[in-house]
């Protein structure tokens, strides 16, 4: 345990929170080729077809940000304050600055972030795309991101956190807060492609309000230096849903210790959590915790983790129930490929490559709900090239 | 097509089959019978190459190649395919995307030929998860007639399939063995089916299969060795009337 602790300590002196200014860009397109090749890999669209609105963050600034749909608003955390005043009952609200010392840096030295807000009974069509970008050599992005789904309201929101290629360190403090009211949904799903010497702290909470649903897919297929986040989400109202998902794929050097919390406090709340996780020389501490508090609730994990090249899986399921009437389950495994299911598929005409490759896809093949076709594409893509990487 | 000389194979240290010797000609269909844990399921598994079955001694030989110890993918695109007893799920990986891998280069029509097996709502469900022993030979089938494997080995192809899709089963596998093709006019059946017509082991306990398909030879297995090989419904009928050992008691 203490080489994890250590690998996942980072020390703030090392990194810069300054950074010169990027201009703004009117359009897409006129993202430079490299950058907007990183964004493409975390599921941006800069064509933006099939999308409600974008926003971009490269180091501490906003280079575009806009809105596609009536009824949803897309822009910087500081656009949205003047806008709103009200804005306050918002921030810092559900995560608390002292919370550790990354919370506390983004508190002291906030640098942005996105405010993504649909209105009461609005259903946006298509996804809403976020990307936050690090750029420059040494330097901690602070960000703070505030998502408010309005009542009866729908929205998706697809971010992507990416960082220029050849990156030698970096830090990423993302402190997220979500409110999901009453009868709304949001779906959140977040592809990172961070770099392997980049160090990753998203501090998350999200409040779920009565018959709300949160949907959460999390994907990083790409090494990254270490990444520690367990997202704390409270089903506050009844008939609250939160369902988790999550795909993970640990080379060498990539340390990750990813959890959800899922706090169900009201009665006919539901929850769950499924992540399937590769280790190919990393380490994965695939963590999920579940707390009934009521009767009448019911929540699920399912928590896989394939052992390719020595390393660590560590499956950390956590289910606890304080009253009677809490239905409660999980399903924990690890373990290295079966034999007899290459074999299968060699006597089907595979090689023994083909076959590995092909139960590995499926392996990570979790449905990811409301996934815009060109994004499960990609990731299909995205999971054959990490196949290569880790034969 | 098939030949197979003083073969001698050891499953976890346990010599299970002692001195096989067989052939099967091309165009052959031959049937094997057999005793729960004679050895059947084993003898196939070793022609495929799988692992946990040593051969010791002998020779395997298909379309004039040294097998013996040839990988198992070798042994597929050479032309050998297997339908399993109890094949394993592959999670996340469903039927109609094995049926394609089956497929290799050749086009297929994957919704046609799970029409034609009754299959089309399975399609969808990761192989082999939660199937039932029926629908578990239906999916092998389909898998192999996609394959369009030239000696074709069948475990028990119809135990546990219902009345009504064992019709489907056996239709499927006179497809997949290019066996009851009609003639037209002009040209005789023997050259058409010539080209196409392929061989088959098939394994059966009850002989129902016996009723669809049209078997050249039957082989019984006991003891590891090969005993006995006439025709199949006159084995068949002897081992009902008077079982295994006695059966092979008056063979010798
Ligand atoms: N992997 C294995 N490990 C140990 N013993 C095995 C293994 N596979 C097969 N055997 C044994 O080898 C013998 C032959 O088994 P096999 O499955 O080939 O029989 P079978 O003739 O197909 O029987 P059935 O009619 O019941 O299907 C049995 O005694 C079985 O228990
Ligand atoms: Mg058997």
């Amino acid at each position: 345990m203490r080489k994890i602790d250590n690998a996942m300590d980072v020390s703030l002196e090392k990194y810069d929170d300054t950074a010169e200014e990027h201009s703004y860009v009117e359009k897409l397109t006129q993202i430079n080729p490299t950058d907007t090749d990183q964004f493409l890999n975390v599921g941006v669209d800069t064509h933006e077809e099939y999308r409600s609105g974008t926003f971009i963050q490269k180091d501490n600034s906003v280079i575009h940000s806009k809105t596609l749909q009536d009824g949803v608003e897309v822009m910087s955390i500081s656009r949205a304050q003047e806008k709103h005043p009200w804005l306050d009952e918002y921030i810092w609200k559900s995560v608390s600055p002292e919370t550790d010392k990354f919370t506390a840096m983004a508190n002291e030295k906030p640098r942005e972030g996105y405010f993504i807000r649909s209105l009461p009974g609005v259903k946006v069509e298509h996804p809403v795309q976020s990307c936050l970008y690090i750029e420059k050599e040494g330097f901690a992005q602070n960000v703070h991101n505030i998502v408010i789904a309005e009542e009866n309201s729908e929205i998706h929101i697809i971010t992507g956190c990416a960082t220029a290629p050849h990156l030698m360190s970096g830090l990423h403090v993302g402190v997220s807060e979500f409110y999901v009211k009453k009868g709304a949904k949001l779906t959140f799903t977040m592809i990172h492609d961070w770099g392997d010497k980049i160090n990753v702290r998203p501090r998350t909470v999200t409040h779920v309000e009565e018959g709300g649903v949160i949907v959460s897919n999390y994907i990083s297929l790409k090494p990254v230096g270490s990444l520690q986040m367990n997202p704390i989400t409270y089903l506050d109202g009844k008939g609250a849903v939160a369902r988790f998902n999550s795909v993970l794929v640990a080379g060498e050097g990539s340390h990750m210790d990813v959890g959800s919390t899922i706090l169900l406090n009201q009665p006919n709340t539901r929850a769950e959590i499924i992540s399937r996780a590769i280790v190919s020389g990393g380490t994965i501490i695939a963590r999920g915790n579940m707390v009934g508090k009521v009767a009448d609730i019911k929540a699920h994990l399912e928590c896989k983790g394939l052992v390719l090249k020595d390393g660590l899986m560590q499956a950390v399921p956590e289910l606890q129930g304080h009253v009677p009437g809490v239905d409660m389950s999980h399903e924990a495994a690890v373990g290295k490929i079966d034999k007899r299911e290459i074999e299968y598929l060699m006597a089907r005409g595979l090689n023994e490559e083909e076959a590995i490759s092909t139960i590995v896809r499926g392996f990570l093949n979790v449905q990811i709900e409301g996934l815009p076709v060109n994004i499960a594409k990609k990731l299909d893509k995205a999971i054959s090239e990490t196949e290569k990487d880790m034969m | 097509m098939l030949q197979i000389e003083e073969l001698k194979v050891e499953v976890s240290g346990k010599t299970i089959l002692k001195n096989i010797n067989m052939e099967i000609p091309k165009g052959e269909t031959h049937i094997l019978f057999g005793p729960n844990g004679s050895g059947k399921t084993s003898l196939m598994m070793t022609i495929m190459g799988f692992s946990g079955y040593k051969v010791t001694h002998g020779k395997i030989t298909f379309k004039g190649e040294d097998i013996t110890h040839m990988p198992i993918n070798e042994r597929a695109l050479l032309g050998i395919g297997v339908s399993f007893q109890r094949p394993p799920t592959i999670n996340g990986l469903t039927t109609r995307n094995i049926v394609e891998l089956c497929a290799r280069n050749r086009s297929v029509d994957v919704e046609e030929l799970a029409k034609q097996l009754n299959f089309s709502n399975f399609l969808d469900r990761d192989v082999n998860h939660n199937f039932s022993g029926g629908e578990i030979k239906r999916s092998e089938m389909l898998q192999l007639t996609a394959q369009q494997p030239d000696l074709v080995l069948l475990d028990e192809p119809e135990s546990g399939v219902d009345l009504e899709n064992i019709v489907v089963l056996g239709e499927s596998i006179n497809y997949l063995l290019h066996r009851g093709i009609k003639c037209p006019k002009g040209k005789p059946h023997k050259e058409i089916i010539q080209q196409k017509i392929k061989s088959a082991l098939v394994i059966t306990h009850t002989g129902h299969i016996l009723d669809y398909i049209t078997a050249d030879k039957g082989q019984v297995l006991y003891n590891g060795v090969l005993c006995y090989s006439r025709n199949a419904r006159e084995i068949l009928k002897w081992i009902r009337e008077y079982g295994y050992e006695e059966c092979i008691r008056c063979a010798k």
